[in-house]
């Protein structure tokens, strides 16, 4: 396979080409998910976010996210990129596009993936807001990786 | 030696993004309250741990040439 399904990009993501990595015959379906930065979170102004990630490692996570929704919805082809760096306001920070046969895994399994990629994925997001910066985590909670990995909100 | 990856605000506290520790073999505990003596990482606790890029747990064995990082909590999306 010569296309890179999962990838981590410094440069701005073209979600055409996430999309053609998951087109097929077979698909009646392609959903897409695109994260784009925001400028107000709760009366908060984002002047810009920094992402930053432990690269190979994301691109593993991503892979696995990949395995997880191929044993959860068979006939389903997943493609991801994020992107790291500096992102102004509506950027694009991730597309994630999801091919099926039928209409309902594709929109199942992109919802999945986006939510596995805050529990699991490398990733680190910093807020730059108008008023100071700050480091954000998303998870709240702190339980043991029963699988000898984060599974859900595993640590503050 | 153990080459430890800091990320996000670890990296920001230690003012650098890796550390090399003159270490043979502990686990994943031991590890972190050995770094905590010499750099200001008191979150560590709070942290999850990948050894080799597979997450690992506290009780999990750290030898010499791994590559251990730190991951905060993570925020991607």
């Amino acid at each position: 396979m010569n296309e890179k399904l999962f990838e981590i990009a410094e440069a701005p993501i073209q979600i055409d080409a996430v999309i053609q990595k998951v087109e097929r015959r077979e698909a009646g379906a392609i959903t897409t998910f695109i994260g784009t930065v925001r400028e107000w979170t709760r009366g908060k102004q984002t002047m810009y976010l920094e992402y930053q990630a432990y690269i190979p490692m994301a691109v593993k996570m991503l892979a696995e996210i990949g395995e997880e929704i191929s044993e959860k919805w068979p006939d389903t082809k997943i493609a991801i990129t994020h992107r790291i760096g500096r992102l102004d306001i509506s950027e694009i920070a991730v597309v994630i596009a999801v091919s099926s046969p039928h209409r309902k895994a594709a929109y199942e399994a992109n919802e999945y993936a986006i939510e596995r990629i805050k529990q699991i994925v490398p990733i680190w997001k910093k807020e730059h807001w108008s008023d100071g910066e700050t480091w954000i985590g998303d998870q709240l909670e702190k339980v043991p990786y029963e699988s000898g990995k984060p599974n859900v909100k595993d640590v503050e | 030696m153990i080459t430890i990856l800091l990320f996000a605000h670890l990296q920001e506290s230690v003012g650098k993004d890796r550390i090399e520790f003159p270490i043979e073999q502990l686990t994943v505990k031991e590890l972190k309250t050995a770094l905590q003596q010499d750099y200001p990482l008191l979150e560590l606790d709070h942290v999850m741990t990948a050894v080799n890029e597979e997450y690992a747990r506290n009780e999990s064995k750290v030898t010499a040439g791994d590559i251990v990082a730190f991951i905060p909590p993570v925020s991607g999306g």
